[in-house]
């Protein structure tokens, strides 16, 4: 295969490549990553048999690509240039599609977006795009992940052309500054200003890492854009390898993503291939190559100095800093460790210039940033949003509210790091300073939508025993300090409290945040001291009244059969494994609660809903 | 090193190091970095670190056997012991234990018999809990070997199990 030899050539290269796109009247874009889980594949296969049969293969394109974003309809096919996005979608459903939308040209409204007595059927119209901001997600979905010519032929290293040819690396990090991006990982640090210590660092050679160890429960933005976009976060590593001078990277990446690591590795082949990998990239002189290397199943890899010890092929503990990685990382060498986001911001800075990217945001957070929304919220997915909206604009405008439309909770924002923001803040303009100070934190974007049946204190237990699992060991702080908390909470949760248990929960957080070697035990405590400081009436309820309001907790609330609603029919007592439930045939069946052991089998199984939990 | 896991190295069966050699061959020379992706390789080929092979990758490589127990112990892919033919991955991350997993896992306990982190008797299933997926959009999840099942109940876990053999 003939290289890219200078910015001529990758223009002229993209120009084939939207030539050959030309050539189609539109694109099937079938989300093959997440949605793959509920059959996508099925229904590329299927659509490709179709259009041949149908002898359309010359004008439509079946392409298996991305995310599209909007999980909650997967899987989810999408229609250009037309934009109209169809999900759930079954393979009974291809045929009409092949119909309606690529014979005809309309929409199929039974597969779009419901919209009360109408349907949106763009994804222009449909709520919970229009108020998203797509910067680093605008071509995840809309372009093949496995092929580098669809990656440039949507503009692709274009941005690593004007910057390895046209700009210094000073004048890279200066525009990177200014532009005034900051850490996605969690840590909000400003890039540009990462990179130019690192630039400056004696010694060498130098490193670049993507940090894509994606470790936190309920963030999956990194893994959509490594499986989406591995071009964009590839470019993005060029752009900073070169602002820092370094000629080898790595990308670090969960063993728990297969296809990420697939689509990265077929990506890398495919750039080096190209010569946009290897040496003299783009005539520009520099050299750069990149490495995948996966994790083996440890959260506290995410953790930078631990990252690098994996790396070496150590145990993954982390070590005091400073020294910090910029000035002494990997092989004791300057390096650079940079999210995932981070990079796929990098690309569309240098395009459109630090002007743009500073006018998103707010004063201290600049730029858009992604949220993986989760949990109780209907439109379940991923969204882009521009930092400062609020958290009622996301979780109802965007998110759609409420799975059947009850109360809003909490959202639990940034992980095992993070916190549970309550209610009264709903309307708190997200960005980095303003979710600190009401105690959780933007971290990598993970926000799960909590209902009034969550029960805070679980929650609280629920992040200790994860943090407690995943503390590497190596200080006391963490290792023994969040085992405590956890098995405070975990006698809270069953109903046996200590009225002293609040003040010894809040004095252990402080020490263990102040006392911990790294981020992971800094922040541990800070989901136990947000539950605290916002939902203390659940902590006392539990120590108290032996109650779980949330009627989470086993063995704090009671099951209760609703005379009125059952019908008899007995299932429940079938099922019983106490066998503690009574009553005759067709009439109101009764649970007894000394035998009851609580095991919520009645509750799942009664197809009339009449056991409540009391 | 627990006396059950060096009660498992002892009676480790005999195993066929060809394709440890041949993996050793194609990463040479290997450096102490590469320690992580040999290992890895290591346990794809053999479904799990068997003491003979690393013995052998020891006395090839000049890393110590010590090292590298401590590198299979601290991370949670890696296992010395032989796995089930199934592995069985339930994600207990934040979306899916608020959508209700801990009742899920429990299901599964119940239907296959094993705690967590543990194998079946009978060489059918590997037990894991998962923090978390990156799939929380399915909650509550689990996989089973490479295929995803979500929007689970525990019922419907339980039959899905059921056509593993």
């Amino acid at each position: 295969m003939p290289g890219i030899a200078n910015p001529q050539e990758l223009a002229a290269y993209r120009t084939r490549a939207v030539q050959a796109q030309a050539r189609f009247k539109g694109r099937v874009l079938v989300c093959a990553t997440g949605c793959r889980a509920l059959g996508a594949l099925a229904l590329s296969r299927g659509l490709r048999e179709r259009i041949r049969a149908a002898g359309l293969d010359a004008d439509f394109e079946v392409v298996e690509t991305g995310c599209h974003g909007q999980c909650a309809r997967a899987p989810l096919v999408l229609v250009e240039p037309q934009g109209y996005l169809y999900g759930p979608v079954k393979v009974e459903d291809l045929d009409e599609i092949v119909q309606a939308t690529l014979v005809e040209g309309r929409p199929v409204e039974r597969l779009c977006e419901p919209a009360g007595d109408h349907v949106w059927t763009t994804v222009e119209e449909i709520p919970f795009y229009r108020s998203q901001v797509r910067e680093v997600f605008r071509d995840c979905g809309r372009v093949d992940p496995r092929s580098i010519d669809d990656a440039i032929a949507h503009g692709a290293y274009e941005a690593a052309a004007r910057a390895l040819t046209g700009m210094t690396p000073e004048e890279v990090i200066a525009e990177v500054t200014g532009a005034g991006l900051r850490g996605r990982g969690g840590a909000g640090f400003p890039a540009g200003v990462k990179w130019g210590i690192c630039r400056k660092a004696a010694g060498g050679p130098k490193y670049l890492i993507c940090n894509a160890d994606e470790g936190d429960p309920g963030a999956f933005m990194d893994r959509a854009l490594l499986e989406g976009v591995p071009h964009q976060i590839l470019e993005g590593m060029l752009v900073a390898a070169y602002a820092i001078g370094a000629s080898r990277g790595f990308i670090y990446v969960r063993a728990e993503y297969p296809i990420a690591v697939e689509h990265i590795g077929l990506a890398i082949e495919a750039a080096r291939n190209l010569g946009l990998l290897g040496r003299d990239i783009l005539g520009s002189g520099f050299d750069f190559d990149v490495e995948v290397r996966m994790g083996a199943g440890a959260f506290v890899c995410g953790e930078e100095s631990a990252l690098i010890a994996s790396l070496e092929g150590h145990r993954g503990t982390p070590r005091p800093r400073p020294p910090f990685p910029a000035i002494q990382g990997y092989d004791a060498s300057p390096t650079t460790i940079n999210n995932v986001e981070t990079l796929g911001n990098v690309p569309g800075i240098i395009l459109k210039g630090q002007a743009h990217y500073a006018g998103i945001g707010t004063a201290t957070s600049k730029g858009t940033k992604v949220f993986a929304l989760a949990g109780k919220v209907r439109n379940t997915g991923l969204v882009e949003v521009p930092m400062g909206m609020t958290l009622r604009q996301i979780v109802f405008d965007i998110g759609g509210g409420i799975v059947e439309d009850r109360p809003f909770k909490a959202a639990q924002m940034g992980g095992p790091s993070g916190g549970c923001v309550p209610a009264q803040f709903l309307d708190l303009p997200i960005d980095y300073e303003s979710v600190k100070e009401v105690g959780a934190i933007v971290g990598s974007g993970g926000l799960i939508v909590m209902d009034e049946d969550t029960c805070m204190v679980d929650m609280a237990r629920f992040f200790m025993t994860f943090v407690q699992e995943e503390s590497c060991g190596k200080c006391p702080p963490c290792r023994t300090g969040t085992r405590h908390l956890k098995d405070i909470l975990t006698r809270i949760c069953a109903g046996k409290g200590r009225e002293s248990d609040l003040e010894e929960l809040d004095r252990l957080s402080a020490e263990v945040k102040v006392s911990s070697l790294c981020g992971l035990g800094q922040t541990a405590p800070n989901p136990v001291l947000s539950t605290l400081q916002h939902f203390r009436a659940e902590f006392e309820a539990h120590i108290r009244e032996h109650r779980c309001p949330a009627k989470t907790c086993q063995g704090l609330f009671r099951y209760e059969i609703e005379p009125h609603t059952c019908i008899g029919c007995g299932i429940c007592a079938r099922n019983c494994p106490a066998r503690c439930i009574t009553g005759d045939k067709k009439k109101p069946h009764l649970i007894d609660p000394d035998e009851c052991i609580k095991c919520g089998l009645c509750f799942e199984k009664c197809p009339y809903k009449a056991i409540a939990k009391v | 090193m627990t006396e059950e896991r060096a009660a498992t190295l002892r009676e480790a069966p005999a195993v066929d190091l060809a394709a440890a050699r041949e993996i050793l061959d194609r990463m040479h020379p290997v450096r102490p970095g590469d320690l992580i992706p040999l290992l890895q390789k290591l346990q794809g080929a053999y479904g799990y670190l068997p003491a003979d092979v690393l013995h052998e990758v020891s006395a090839a490589t000049a890393i110590p056997l010590s090292r590298m127990y401590g590198v299979i112990t601290f991370y949670s892919q890696f296992s010395t012991s032989p796995r089930g033919r199934h592995t069985v991955r339930v994600c207990s991350g934040t979306a899916c234990h608020v959508k209700g997993s801990r009742e899920l896992l429990e299901a599964i306990h119940h239907e296959i018999g094993v705690e967590d982190n543990g194998s079946t008797t009978d060489g059918r299933f590997t037990l894991e809990t998962v923090a978390c997926l990156g799939t929380c959009f399915l909650a509550p999840v689990m996989m089973v070997n490479d295929e995803y099942f979500g929007s689970l109940s525990p019922a419907q876990a339980r039959a899905i199990l059921k056509n593993y053999a």
